[in-house]
């Protein structure tokens, strides 16, 4: 296995938390190449033929185990499309970590590509986290776009956690699923934006199947000059259950644009949509300052909570 | 000891200037508990958030212990020894009872000790330590845990404003106790109560009334306690059983 510098070890800490090897299968992707890669009994990592990303497949019935695919950059000028596609067998119940950490000190843009897949068979069940951040004070932008599909056996169940909280100037998100019967989606998207940074969150979801559920939640905040816009998309063709939310806090010159979309083409389909943005209630900041903050403190407090 | 000194403090209102707290001099001793009551609109949250520092008076000082803080901030207030309960207390999305103990408390209490503050105020508290502060609490959970923060804070002058306010009456007779507890254990602490509340009355050392902005009376609560169940208003709500929803912010 590659040895790490300090730099890609600071960025596989923010995106996997991970200050070793991690247990189970794992690929570690380092400027534009594997770093190391195990598979196990029971998920199998490997290589497209393509060599732009990987398979990996989870057998059924496989529980309790876990896939770290984090992705660190450090190079600058670095551009990369990885096609990543998750095969998860009938009943398995697994965890899979993925991120990309970027840290750009130089002059070029560094861009990381990612598409994930994920056919999640029928009563299987997964946990997805990824993070995204960015660091590093030269004048090459960190760019991520991240693509995710998911495509939902019946019965199964998808909890995606995806998170990008400091340093990725420019992301063009794009979240698709479609759900067959009973099977029941949920996403918690956490994001911040600063500086002069840009983020778009669009998601489409197509729910195909009765009884079948997703929701949508997105926390964001937009500081300083930077803009966001969430697009959320439910569709719903049967008797089933959508939701999405939008929950965000702007200040200084900060701009959201929250667009609802939602489609009911069955009559028991039964869909809603929730936004909200505003600056942070004053009511906030002086409790805590009653406590002893600085209004600066308390502004810290109230995003590192509101993202939590 | 806080000490008030010709306050006062008014709002524009339809391009005129409406008065709220007109030249108001109090003092708060050591030790001592202070109920200061009278009618809604009287100017009695306005003096608490006079006193928090989020309101700054027209004219006259404030000193605590000696020291002028009539210019000082909300922050800077709370460092020196300022405690504040809100009437209405605030909530946060993601901040848990246990994140917002350990601010008040400002450093990292283990979950054993911040449970201590939530049980003096009569939450069982492992059931709230990892609750977020948001609306899923209701009005009664919210007092209480709003009080916890003041308690784990640790002030030499402790504001509540009107505790009873938004909460059922059978909320607040357990509140009542939480009360009546602080008032046996205020060594080296003063507290300073906003109420209606005859039972709080009647454990006060002190009765401060305000009304229309001005104080109409300060006195031992033995002094002023019996004028006020004879004839004031204020305490009329509460005698009929009835707890009062405050005019808040006038």
């Amino acid at each position: 296995m590659m040895k790490f510098d300090e730099i890609q070890l600071r960025l596989l800490s923010e995106v996997a938390d991970l200050h070793s090897v991690p247990e189970g299968a794992y690929n570690i992707r380092s400027n534009g190449e594997s770093a190391g890669r195990v598979s196990t009994a029971n998920i199998e990592i490997t290589p497209k033929e393509e060599g732009n990303g990987l398979d990996i497949h989870i057998k059924p019935g496989t529980k309790n185990e876990s896939v770290h695919i984090p992705v660190v950059m450090t190079k600058s000028g670095l551009k990369e499309l990885v096609y990543n596609d998750f095969y998860i067998g009938e009943g398995a119940d697994v965890v899979i970590v993925a991120g990309c950490g970027i840290d750009n000190c130089g002059p070029d843009d560094s861009e990381h590509d990612g598409i994930h897949r994920f056919f999640v068979g029928k009563n299987a069940s997964v946990k997805y986290v990824e993070k995204h951040y960015g660091s590093g004070n030269g004048k090459g932008k960190r760019i991520l776009n991240p693509g995710t599909e998911i495509y939902m056996e019946e019965g199964s169940y998808a909890e995606m956690e995806m998170v990008q909280i400091k340093g990725v100037d420019d992301t063009d998100r794009k979240t698709t699923a479609t759900l067959k019967a009973n099977a029941k989606l949920i996403v918690r998207e956490r994001l911040m934006t600063h500086g002069d940074q840009r983020a778009i969150s669009l998601y489409d979801i197509t729910i195909d199947g009765d009884g079948a559920s997703a929701d949508v939640v997105s926390r964001s905040v937009a500081r300083d000059n930077s803009y966001q816009r969430f697009d959320a998309k439910i569709v719903g063709n049967t008797a089933c259950h959508g939701h999405t939310e939008c929950d965000s806090i702007i200040m200084d010159n900060g701009r959201i644009l929250a667009v609802p979309g939602l489609e009911a083409n069955n009559v028991d389909a039964e869909l809603f949509h929730e936004a909200a943005i505003g600056k942070i209630a004053g009511e906030q900041l002086i409790k805590l300052m009653t406590l002893g903050l600085t209004e600066a403190e308390a502004e810290e407090q109230i995003i590192n909570g509101f993202l939590k | 000891m806080l000490e008030l000194k010709n306050i006062s403090f008014s709002v524009e209102a339809d391009g005129q200037d409406k008065e709220i707290i007109r030249d108001v001099s109090l003092t708060i001793p050591d030790n001592k508990f202070v109920v200061v009551t009278g009618p809604n609109g009287g100017g009695k949250s306005t003096l608490a958030r006079l006193i928090a520092g989020i309101e700054k008076p027209v004219s006259g000082s404030i000193l605590l212990n000696g020291e002028d803080i009539t210019d000082k901030s909300i922050t800077e207030r709370a460092k020196l020894g300022l405690g504040y309960a809100f009437q209405q207390p605030v909530r946060f999305k993601g901040i848990t009872v246990l994140d917002l103990i350990r601010i008040a408390a400002g450093k990292r209490l283990t979950p054993g000790d911040a449970c201590e503050y939530l049980s003096s105020v009569g939450l069982c508290a492992r059931d709230y330590i990892d609750r977020e502060v948001d609306a899923s609490l209701s009005g009664g959970e919210l007092k209480r845990i709003e009080i916890a923060t003041v308690l784990a804070k640790g002030s030499t002058l402790s504001v509540f404003d009107e505790p009873e306010a938004g909460i059922d009456l059978w909320s607040f007779q357990n509140l009542i106790e939480v009360f009546e507890g602080m008032r046996e254990n205020i060594s080296n602490s003063s507290i300073l109560i906003i109420s209606h509340q005859e039972r709080i009355l009647n454990i006060a050392d002190e009765i401060v009334v305000l009304r229309n902005g001005q104080l109409v009376k300060h006195g031992s609560k033995d002094e002023v306690l019996p004028e006020l169940i004879g004839t004031s208003e204020a305490i009329k709500e509460c005698r009929n059983g009835v707890v009062v929803r405050s005019g808040g912010e006038a």
